[in-house]
């Protein structure tokens, strides 16, 4: 436990130290909400129909960005050889990294989707269901992301790929996303979202484990 | 000094080891042990499978052909430290907060993260920032870990590499220290290490490909 705990606290302290990176992934998830309306013309009923896409959209991109950061200094620098020789098990080193990873990247996103849902011209019940989803389908993401980063980290330039390999598999998570704030069973789409997001979350420490430890061989 | 056996008698040995990378092989069929108290240099050219053979025995790469077995170990213990070319430092936190890390992830056995930086010379430097220091300091910083957590088997790599002659003498200093201990050390090498005791000492020149 105290392993574990050690390790968040690392990857915590690294991730609010390097304080831009967050800021910066927050920037950019407002401005991809905020040029679709310019690419799309000042339609207001449009704008508030395709919103919760683009909240979605525009979440999914930001995250990529934040994926690189999450294995590759660590593989570069020689962390990743020697967490494998801890006592704690590679699968918990890479939960407690998730953990970490959706708490500086997907929290802050969530944090500033108000205001982005204000600026598509989204009303006051669809606003809290978008942080709601949000809040739902974000921990899928960042697991679906670490599974890809751990698969591309032995790559050079892998950061480039991770993101085509794990396009597919954030499918589902953008439907049910998308779902829980437009349709109007949106509250069965919140379930399927957290039970993609409890999935994915379970899993994913032991496939990227399992990826890392066959990449260095 | 005063022989003072910290560790269980280990033995590593290597039968029959075939190691290399990427389905080429930089070693094969070779045989080799090594017992508590001792330790074997590793010298050979570059690119003759040195780091390799080190990746091996830390189960990092799955050897090719053959087996080796740590004997004296209990099922699930850790019992080494892979020092590697590279230092695992992470700008943005500090020196102690560097070593405090590794210290909790493979347990505070050893000496406190203070000794150990005024052990390697960096005492004086614990609260800068770890991404200022030089390439011989972060040296250093890499082998302070090897001191807050006592672990018998010592897998290095190049641990003289960037040091100045002071450095040199530290390192040959740990190493016979940690054989004194009861330990073992597998370490490639460039340059000469040379231990006060030289019947301890075994050399391994690999990579003499036709």
């Amino acid at each position: 436990m105290t392993i574990l705990r050690a390790m968040l606290a690392r990857e915590l302290r690294l991730a609010l130290r390097g304080g831009g990176d967050v800021l910066t992934l927050v920037l950019f998830f407002v401005i991809v909400g905020a040029i679709v309306p310019f690419a799309v013309g000042p339609d207001r009923a449009l704008l508030a129909r395709i919103a919760p896409g683009i909240v979605w959209i525009a979440a999914f991109l930001a995250m990529l960005l934040g994926l690189d950061r999450l294995f590759r200094p660590d593989h570069d620098d020689g962390s990743l050889i020697l967490l494998r020789q801890s006592e704690l098990p590679l699968s918990m080193v890479i939960a407690a990294k998730l953990i970490v990873h959706w708490l500086v990247s997907a929290v802050p996103l969530i944090i500033a989707s108000p205001f982005l849902a204000v600026l598509l011209s989204m009303e006051g019940e669809a606003l809290w269901r978008t942080i709601l989803s949000l809040l739902l389908g974000t921990p899928a993401l960042a697991a679906f992301g670490a599974i890809g980063a751990a698969v591309t980290v032995s790559i050079r330039r892998g950061g480039l790929i991770a993101p085509i390999l794990i396009a597919p598999l954030s499918i589902p998570v953008l439907i049910f996303g998308t779902g829980s704030i437009t349709a109007t069973q949106s509250s069965a789409a919140m379930l399927f979202l957290a039970a993609l997001s409890l999935m994915a979350v379970a899993l994913a420490p032991f496939a990227a484990a399992l990826a890392i430890s066959s990449a260095e061989d | 000094m005063t022989v003072r056996h910290l560790f269980p008698p280990l033995t590593l040995r290597a039968t029959g080891l075939s190691w290399g990378r990427g389905g080429m092989a930089l070693g094969a069929n070779v045989s080799f042990s090594v017992t508590a108290g001792q330790c074997l240099l590793l010298r050979g050219p570059n690119g003759g499978g040195k780091t390799t053979l080190l990746l091996t025995l830390a189960g990092i790469i799955a050897p090719l052909d053959g087996s080796f077995a740590i004997a004296g170990a209990g099922e699930d213990e850790r019992v080494l430290h892979y020092c590697g070319h590279r230092n695992a430092i992470k700008p943005r936190l500090t020196v102690q907060e560097n070593l405090a890390f590794w210290a909790e992830v493979n347990g505070a056995t050893g000496s406190p993260a203070k000794a150990a930086l005024d052990e390697v010379g960096l005492g004086h430097l614990a609260d800068l920032d770890a991404g200022y220091l030089s390439a011989g300091q972060s040296r250093r910083l890499a082998l302070a870990r090897l001191l807050v957590s006592h672990r018998p088997l010592w897998l290095l790599d190049e641990p003289t590499a960037a040091l100045d002659s002071e450095g040199h003498e530290l390192v040959t200093r740990l190493l016979d220290r940690h054989l004194d201990m009861g330990g073992l050390f597998i370490a490639a090498t460039h340059d000469p290490i040379t231990l006060p005791d030289l019947a301890r000492m075994e050399t391994l020149v690999m990579g003499q490909q036709p």
